[in-house]
């Protein structure tokens, strides 16, 4: 059985686009499943007919087993979804917030109670109790979201881009207890425009463009294929020109800073030693982008490419 | 179970919402309707005289009364379910296994419960001027009770439509005030010309108030079968027309 699992599922909209067309897609249970793409791709589409907000034109969903469109209590059952915006009500408590969401799942009463606080000091939200939620700063909005849509205590949990606006520190910590829910059995899709994110927390990997699924394969599969990684040096004295080295591809960006394009088959020692026997000595050095980054924009651009 | 307790979260909901803004939803149903009673039943109606044989106090009484279950049991589902779905909280009740049936019943039943506080709050407040006396009980609270679940659902309707805060005041100020004033809350339709009889005769408001008046004074311009059959034709119709909305998603699903 998969957590989940979509079959040809299209959607067009009323003036005609078509958000979907026709993907496949398979999530194990307990995964860590990262659903990428660019701005308009089909992913808040894809994630809304899981969720019902969206009615499908064409294709199937189920969802632990469970058909959405004929055992759709069954599936619902089984989803917690993490929207992109805010979408509770300001004017509620935060405490208020989780128990009308248990109860809408029909928790009894004192469960909910107890759900809600222990999923309000998971996401470190229980001083925060009785505030009314206007009140929140946006970091702590995005955790009552993923605390009210755990309180039914989800199989699945669906986050829509839930790290979108808030500062790194807030961040990662909400990587961490997005991990933590993860290991305690929670099967999690993301969506992020954070790769670093994907990259760091997600096991496996769909990329949706124009309403088609692109890629979808175990992370590490897909980093595999990365050839060349690409890395700014700071160097300690000033240089006039980018110095050659044979299987390396070298910029100068400013006179103490270079971008190296460096095969893998070539290595990074090589380089240092080359680098070293032209009396250059690099200070520090970084990743230019990020290595899915990288591969994710080779896939949307080679998938432009082929469109066009 | 699961959807008695999806039920009950929303009635509650529903209820704590609007009390919580008692100085918004109770306490102006209040003043206004002292002031019609003190000006309207107490200082013109004193000069008026009897209709069938009541005073006019007793016979405005239940209009003015059942005019403010219908104003706010629409006024309380309109506002509340398009603020639901203008702050898009209504998507935790769509993603939840929450079927129609249950939303519908858990706003509507909100709506009728403040229908019928400012129902019992415009009877308190009429008592202070008046001694209102109800001569059939059940005819008085079964016409409130099925009057604030019509006004309910048209609200509920409404705010499912409205695409805009404007949409959701259209009905109320253009429609449901003049039906209502013009249903005989202060006056009998045998006192108007023949023509602007049987055009009232086609307002269903007028059915209701006069049911709701025979309830309390035993006086009446329609037939009451008439007023309870037209009743529950309108609350079929429209709790099928919403759970139809509802299905469709119009209004609240892309």
């Amino acid at each position: 059985m998969k957590a989940l699992s979509i079959r040809n599922l299209r959607k067009t909209y009323n003036n005609g686009f078509e958000a979907l067309k026709g993907i496949d897609l398979d999530v194990e249970v307990g995964d860590f499943f990262a659903l990428l793409g660019p701005n308009g791709a089909g992913k808040s589409t894809a994630i809304g007919i899981i969720s019902s907000l969206v009615n499908s034109t064409a294709g199937s969903v189920s969802v632990f087993g469970y058909d959405l469109q004929h055992q759709r209590t069954l599936a619902k059952q089984c989803i917690g979804l993490v929207p992109q915006e805010v979408n509770f009500n300001q004017f509620d408590t935060v405490k208020g917030i989780l128990l009308n969401q248990a109860g809408y799942y029909g928790t009894p009463y004192r469960q909910a109670l107890e759900r809600t606080e222990y999923c309000l000091k998971q996401m470190d939200l229980w001083d925060k109790r009785d505030t009314v939620s206007r009140r929140l700063s946006g970091g702590m909005k995005r955790r009552v979201m993923i605390a009210r849509a755990m309180v039914h205590a989800p199989k699945l949990l669906i986050l829509d881009e839930p790290t979108a606006g808030v500062d790194i520190e807030i961040r990662r910590s909400m990587w961490k207890m997005m991990q933590l829910v993860n290991q305690q059995g929670t099967t999690i899709i993301l969506t992020t425009h954070y790769l670093e994110e994907a990259e760091s927390l997600c096991r496996n990997i769909a990329i949706i463009d124009q309403g088609q699924i692109v890629e979808n394969s175990a992370m590490s599969t897909l980093l595999a294929r990365l050839h060349v990684d690409h890395f700014v040096l700071d160097l300690a004295a000033p240089l006039i020109t980018a110095p050659f080295i044979e299987g390396y591809k070298i910029e100068l960006v400013s006179d103490k800073v270079l971008e190296v394009s460096v095969p893998k088959e070539n290595g990074l020692n090589n380089l240092f030693f080359q680098l070293s026997q032209q009396n250059i000595q690099v200070v520090s050095l970084k990743n230019k982008t990020n290595r899915l980054e990288q591969l994710f924009m080779d896939l949307v651009e080679a998938k432009g490419q082929t469109q066009s | 179970m699961n959807n008695l307790i999806a039920f009950r979260t929303i009635v509650i909901k529903e209820i704590f919402r609007f009390i919580r803004i008692w100085p918004q939803t109770l306490l102006p149903p209040a003043i206004t309707t002292a002031l019609y009673f003190l000006i309207f039943g107490k200082l013109i109606g004193g000069r008026i005289g009897t209709i069938s044989n009541a005073s006019y106090m007793d016979y405005i009484v239940p209009g003015v009364i059942l005019m403010s279950v219908i104003s706010h049991s629409y006024a309380n589902v309109v506002s509340s379910f398009y603020s639901t779905k203008f702050q898009r909280n209504i998507e935790e009740l769509i993603v939840a296994p929450v079927p129609n049936w249950v939303i519908l019943g858990g706003y509507v039943t909100g709506g009728i419960v403040r229908g019928l506080l400012v129902g019992c709050v415009v009877a308190s407040i009429a008592q202070l001027f008046d001694n209102i006396a109800v001569q059939n009980w059940w005819i008085t609270l079964s016409i409130a009770f099925l009057t604030a679940t019509l006004f309910a659902l048209a609200g509920f309707i409404n705010a499912v439509l409205a695409e805009s805060f404007d949409d959701i005041s259209i009905i109320p100020n253009f429609v449901l005030t003049p039906l209502s004033y013009l249903g005989g809350v202060f006056y009998s339709v045998t006192m108007l010309p023949d023509i602007w009889q049987t055009i009232s005769m086609g307002n269903p408001i007028l059915y209701m108030i006069n049911a709701f008046r025979y309830g309390f004074i035993g006086v009446t311009d329609v037939d009451i079968g008439l007023a309870f059959m037209m009743t529950g034709g309108f609350i079929t119709i429209l709790t099928l027309f919403s759970l139809y909305l509802l299905h469709k998603g119009t209004g609240i699903k892309n």
